[in-house]
């Protein structure tokens, strides 16, 4: 069976054709398109490592078939950063030690910036921990990564507030 | 994983043409199917990928004030509409309280009320499991079996029914839509799903070909908004199935109840509504010696199916909890940690 499916992976348009119906998202990222970054851990959605946004969602990759994706837009670890300039969710795992091995550590920053986009925590720590729960770090760095979490919620906050204000002189200038 | 042929219908009838054939299995998101195929539970010879299905990802309102959900609607989805958890708190509640935050974003409506046991005998290919080789025995029945039901079993097997979301559910008495090789029907959601009997394969009323489009909370079920909860009992904070959980939702008026609702999860193989304790509740004064009472109801029939007599108790107490929080009133924002009896202040008491 061949089935060619369409991907946008961090903003990159990728026809793919499958040889074989089984290969779920994480296998695709990984094997085919060598984004080695999306862990597999347990691949059966109970650890979270190979958290990945599609369409601006997080979800499990390795729990979702690449077929049935076809036309989705993907963004990885690989994708969050620009350049050099580290994603200010990747510069607080690393100003606060928000990890040890590492091995987790992709996972948990795709499923922070999805939990920082969906604005259910805020800055409640106790909803941030519970947020992050599908993400497992075998090392312990639990309460780095939650410090990390809010710290870049509240860089980010911060930061759209500053563009609105911008926006808003902006709107007065041109007034 | 064995390996299957993959077809991507684009409207229901030809979903459901492809889905009789023998073999066949719906795939929505796959969380809980990929699994099952990951571990070799299951190995259908076709998957039917529905999620491209028209008109089946909306949340309507409904002229009698209910809603109509459409099955491919995603659980995240459904919690966060505010909408939806101002009408039914305790729904929203128990969805946030189930899985994780990137299986939310996936698992659909109708996949959830089709997930499987979490029964290790029936994971586990090594093992004896009347529900995955009718006829083969019950490996559970003389195994780790301290989580498993306490009502409704048999001796052909004694596993429980995993959802959260299906408890609430039941307690409002929600719809089940299906669509099928002879048209279009309605189930209720406590008549869907089947207790084990000698048939414990048989899990739901559904025919091969058949597709749930919708589930439907009737315009009633919103009365009970202002005391309505869901607490689940885990063996770990977040992120774990429900050791034992209820839903009820009260209808006060002058400091009597009026209207009762109560179902409870994680002890039978459906999600279970406990009327006899409705019954009691209903007419009575909210205080705790009715939530006694009507938590002796809802147990009457309960016996253990192996080393899990604790359940029964365990339940009681999460009934007689469940209904102190309905009556105290819904909170204003589902709490930090959705369902969870404890508090989430660290180094509170457990029921500060």
């Amino acid at each position: 069976m061949n089935l060619p499916i369409s991907l946008t992976v961090n903003g990159v348009r990728r026809n793919i054709e499958l040889a074989d119906p089984r290969v779920t998202l994480l296998d695709l990222l990984r094997e085919r398109l060598q984004l080695t970054g999306t862990k597999k851990g347990c691949d059966r959605g109970q650890c979270g490592a190979c958290t990945v946004l599609v369409n601006g969602r997080r979800i499990n990759s390795c729990m979702a078939l690449a077929v049935s994706h076809d036309g989705a837009d993907v963004t990885t670890i690989e994708g969050v950063a620009r350049g050099n300039e580290l994603h200010p969710v990747q510069a607080a795992f690393v100003a606060h030690d928000g990890l040890q091995c590492g091995f987790c550590t992709p996972g948990q920053i795709m499923s922070a910036i999805g939990l920082i986009n969906e604005g259910q925590a805020g800055d409640d720590p106790e909803r941030v921990r519970e947020g992050m729960s599908g993400n497992l770090c075998r090392c312990g760095a639990y309460a780095g990564i939650t410090d990390a979490v809010l710290d870049a919620q509240q860089s980010l906050v911060q930061k759209s507030l500053a563009q609105k204000s911008l926006a808003q002189s902006d709107q007065r200038r041109t007034a | 994983m064995k390996t299957f042929d993959y077809v991507r219908p684009t409207s229901i009838s030809d979903a459901i043409a492809a889905a009789a054939a023998p073999g066949a299995a719906y795939l929505a998101a796959g969380t809980n199917l990929l699994d099952l195929m990951k571990g070799g539970v299951i190995g259908p010879k076709r998957l039917v990928d529905v999620t491209r299905l028209p008109g089946l990802d909306l949340i309507e309102r409904l002229p009698d004030g209910g809603v109509r959900i459409g099955a491919l609607v995603r659980n995240a989805d459904l919690a966060h509409d505010p909408g939806f958890a101002k009408s039914y708190p305790a729904i929203a509640e128990a969805l946030l309280s189930g899985a994780s935050a990137q299986l939310r974003n996936a698992a659909t409506v109708g996949g959830n009320l089709l997930q499987r046991t979490r029964c290790a005998y029936f994971y586990d290919v090594a093992s004896a499991c009347n529900k995955r080789k009718p006829g083969a025995g019950c490996d559970a029945r003389d195994g780790e079996n301290r989580l498993h039901a306490v009502l409704g079993w048999s001796e052909a097997c004694i596993a429980t029914h995993p959802s959260d979301f299906c408890v609430p559910l039941v307690a409002l008495d929600a719809v089940v839509e299906i669509e099928g090789r002879t048209g279009g029907r309605e189930v209720a959601l406590e008549a869907f799903h089947c207790l084990p009997g000698d048939t414990p394969e048989r899990e739901s009323l559904l025919e091969p070909g058949d597709l749930i489009v919708a589930l439907r909370l009737p315009g009633e079920a919103r009365r009970f908004s202002a005391h309505a909860r869901y607490l689940k009992v885990r063996e770990r904070t977040s992120y774990a199935f429900a050791v034992a959980s209820a839903a009820a939702a009260l209808r006060i008026e002058g400091g009597t109840i009026r209207e009762a609702r109560l179902a409870l999860g994680g002890v039978a193989a459906k999600p279970w509504r406990a009327r006899p304790a409705e019954e009691i509740l209903a007419g009575s004064r909210p205080d705790p010696a009715v939530f006694r009472d009507a938590a002796n109801a809802a147990l009457g029939d309960a016996k253990p199916s192996g080393d899990n007599r604790f359940k029964i108790e365990l339940m009681r107490r999460i009934i007689v909890r469940t209904l102190t929080s309905a009556a105290a009133g819904t909170p204003q924002r589902i709490p930090a940690l959705p369902a969870s009896p404890f508090s989430s202040v660290s180094g509170a008491l457990h029921d500060a």
